[in-house]
């Protein structure tokens, strides 16, 4: 037995040590992710920070003048001679504030759907994995079924039902979280399938086994062993079911059974701007539109790129 | 003093559309405190499948169908499966084939070893701790104070199959039942790994259950062997009378096409034919088809086993030089 030093190299920092890793390294060499990130980062900022980043409250009735509707982007407005940047809407309402506000809910709406989804996906995903048999028919036939309708129609068909036994008073305090709870019920299959086939894979494995052996339950195997081993993929999952959970919210309420009109997501305003398009004041429309487009292509991208960056087999 | 470990005609079924399989056929055998019993035979024997009936991780539908698992005298084949959980891991440890896939790739090693120490002894974490750099030391690995945070895969194969022979021992068990624990190593570490399995288990009075297909491991580790054949014990018996003097045909074809260090300038041996298919055991001997001196009583009914030399063979030629002798 040859002697080894007993002292291991030392360790550099955590900070050196993610700068260091493949994950970074590969991001650092993909232009189209920095951009995309970038795009993220500033979009979720400034919606983060819309009440101390936007120009007007645009909630504040105070504030609104029906002088300055219609104003169009950069130009002043022929009668106050106020310039909004990306112009008013047909209240006097700032764009620019509306869209940051805006996606301060389609973001919300999302991230929390998708945590939902997540949660539920992955959890009934590693039961019908490990414990095979009835729960696995169960569980995948219902997946299986609920595949087979648009999770578009899906979610309405939710959010219609929740609408109904909401209380007339609370439906638009209620809207945003029936919203999330019916996009997260529309997309928890993706998690549930692909944590499923990874739980049949990892349970197979010796160290599973293992831990059979040394009598822990069936529980705490799930969670302590086959849980983290099955998670690489559902970040995945998770970042590009953001992008389809923003554009579920947008949809919804581009059709009006979405975010109330006193909480306007982007999918609200651009269902409010889409009535002006053709009396030709287009930046009601426009910047909302281009805005999801940005934050739906970016995440997308992300997500793109974190599914190559943690597949092996394509380092 | 009773064994150790103890199987009663043991039969595990899987019920298919073509009929009832029995991989493991009426298996008897007695392991002692401290021996190491080997069990040999080719691919489908039945030797993994025994392995994992006794400690109860049969998959469905394969099941025991009668017989008995007794565990220093108590029966552990009828147990719940809650009652099964306290005493597999205490007291049974097990070595499996694939040091890659027998750890958690996720878990620190030291992790791994407080787990399963802290699931069966009374001990505090500190306490676990400590004891798993003892057993990383025991199992030698060098700086195991350091080495015990380290991941899976930051070990090579040979050190990742010692870090499992401690996981194996870390709750002080009974019987260590190792599956094929040098087939995914190195030939260079293979003798290493054995002979360090057989002192651990030697110190602590420790029965082994090593299941191999490889003569040359049995030679070298086991106290006594057991050949199976189709899921049935062809032959049992101290290893030196086995090896050199095999009572049971199919053993001395497996000798025979064993490679020997002086090489004989001939062919090696080869078994004609190959193991039936579980749903075409033959009837009678399982292998009358492929034995040089099969008879026609081997064709038909049971075969008798015969005592003998500390051992016993299920053949009609030995039951004949038995009662000629």
């Amino acid at each position: 037995m040859t002697e080894l030093p007993q002292d291991r190299p030392a360790t550099p920092s955590a900070l050196a040590r993610a700068w260091d890793s493949d994950l970074a390294h590969s991001f650092r060499r993909s232009p189209v992710t920095i951009v995309a990130a970038a795009v993220v980062t500033v979009l979720v900022m400034g919606a983060v920070l819309a009440p101390w980043v936007a120009p007007y409250d645009p909630f504040d009735p105070a504030t609104l003048n029906l002088m300055d509707g219609f104003t169009g982007p950069m130009t002043p407005n022929e009668f106050t001679g106020n310039t909004y940047w990306l112009g008013t809407d047909d209240q006097g309402r700032d764009v620019f504030s509306a869209i940051l506000y805006g996606m301060r809910i389609s973001l919300f709406v999302g991230v929390a759907a998708v945590l939902f989804a997540l949660v539920l996906g992955v959890a009934l995903g590693l039961l019908a994995g490990y414990l095979g048999g009835w729960t696995e028919t169960i569980i995948m036939r219902i997946a299986d079924i609920q595949l087979t309708f648009p999770s578009i129609l899906v979610a309405m068909l939710i959010f219609g039902i929740a609408k109904g036994l909401t209380p007339p008073e609370a439906r638009d305090t209620m809207a945003i979280w029936v919203l999330i709870v019916s996009i997260g019920l529309s997309d928890w299959v993706q998690f549930a399938r692909v944590v499923r086939g990874a739980t049949l894979v990892e349970a197979r494995k010796e160290y599973v086994q293992a831990a059979r052996l040394i009598g822990r339950s069936p529980g705490a195997i799930m969670l302590r062993h086959v849980l983290p081993n099955v998670l690489s993929p559902v970040l995945v999952i998770a970042t590009i079911g953001l992008a389809l959970a923003i554009i579920a919210e947008a949809t919804l309420s581009f059709l009006g059974v979405g975010a109330p009109p006193t909480q306007p997501s982007l999918g609200t305003l651009i269902r409010i701007g889409q009535g002006f398009l053709f009396s030709g004041e287009w930046w009601i429309l426009a910047f909302p539109a281009a805005t999801l487009l940005a934050l739906a292509l970016s995440v997308n991208l992300l997500g793109d790129w974190l599914r190559d960056a943690l597949n092996p087999r394509l380092r | 003093m009773s064994p150790i470990l103890e199987l009663r005609d043991l039969v595990v079924e899987i019920p298919t559309r073509r009929g009832v399989l029995r991989p493991v056929d009426s298996v008897s055998f007695q392991i002692a405190a401290g021996e190491t019993l080997g069990v040999v035979g080719e691919s489908g024997a039945g030797k993994s499948m025994t392995g994992t009936a006794v400690i109860g991780l049969l998959e469905r539908p394969a099941r025991i169908a009668s017989g008995e698992v007794r565990l220093a005298g108590d029966r552990i084949d009828n147990l719940s499966l809650a009652a099964l959980r306290r005493i597999r891991g205490k007291r049974i440890g097990m070595v499996f084939q694939d040091p890659l896939t027998s750890l958690n790739p996720l878990l620190k090693i030291g992790d791994q070893l407080a787990e399963t120490m802290l699931a069966h002894l009374p001990i505090s974490a500190e306490e676990a701790r400590a004891r798993a750099i003892a057993a990383l030391e025991e199992v030698g690995i060098p700086a195991a104070r350091s080495r015990i945070d380290s991941y899976p895969h930051e070990f090579s194969g040979g050190m990742r199959q010692r870090v499992v022979i401690a996981l194996a021992l870390a709750a002080e068990p009974d019987l260590v039942i190792a599956d094929e624990p040098t087939t995914a190593l190195d030939v260079s570490v293979q003798a290493q790994i054995i002979a360090l399995l057989r002192r651990l288990c030697r110190e602590r009075g420790t029965a082994v259950m090593l299941i191999t297909h490889d003569m040359g491991v049995i030679a070298e580790a086991a106290d006594r062997v057991a050949v199976m054949y189709a899921g049935r014990l062809a032959e049992i018996g101290p290893v030196q009378s086995v090896l050199t003097d095999p009572a049971h045909p199919y053993t001395r074809g497996l000798m025979a096409s064993t490679p020997m260090a002086q090489p004989s300038g001939e062919r090696l041996h080869q078994i004609p034919g190959a193991m039936p298919r579980l749903d075409a055991i033959p009837a009678g001997c399982a292998f009358h088809p492929r034995c040089p001196v099969a008879q026609d009583q081997c064709r038909l009914g049971e075969t008798p086993t015969v005592a003998g030399c500390g051992g016993r063979a299920g053949c009609w030629l030995a039951a004949q030089a038995q009662v000629a002798a």
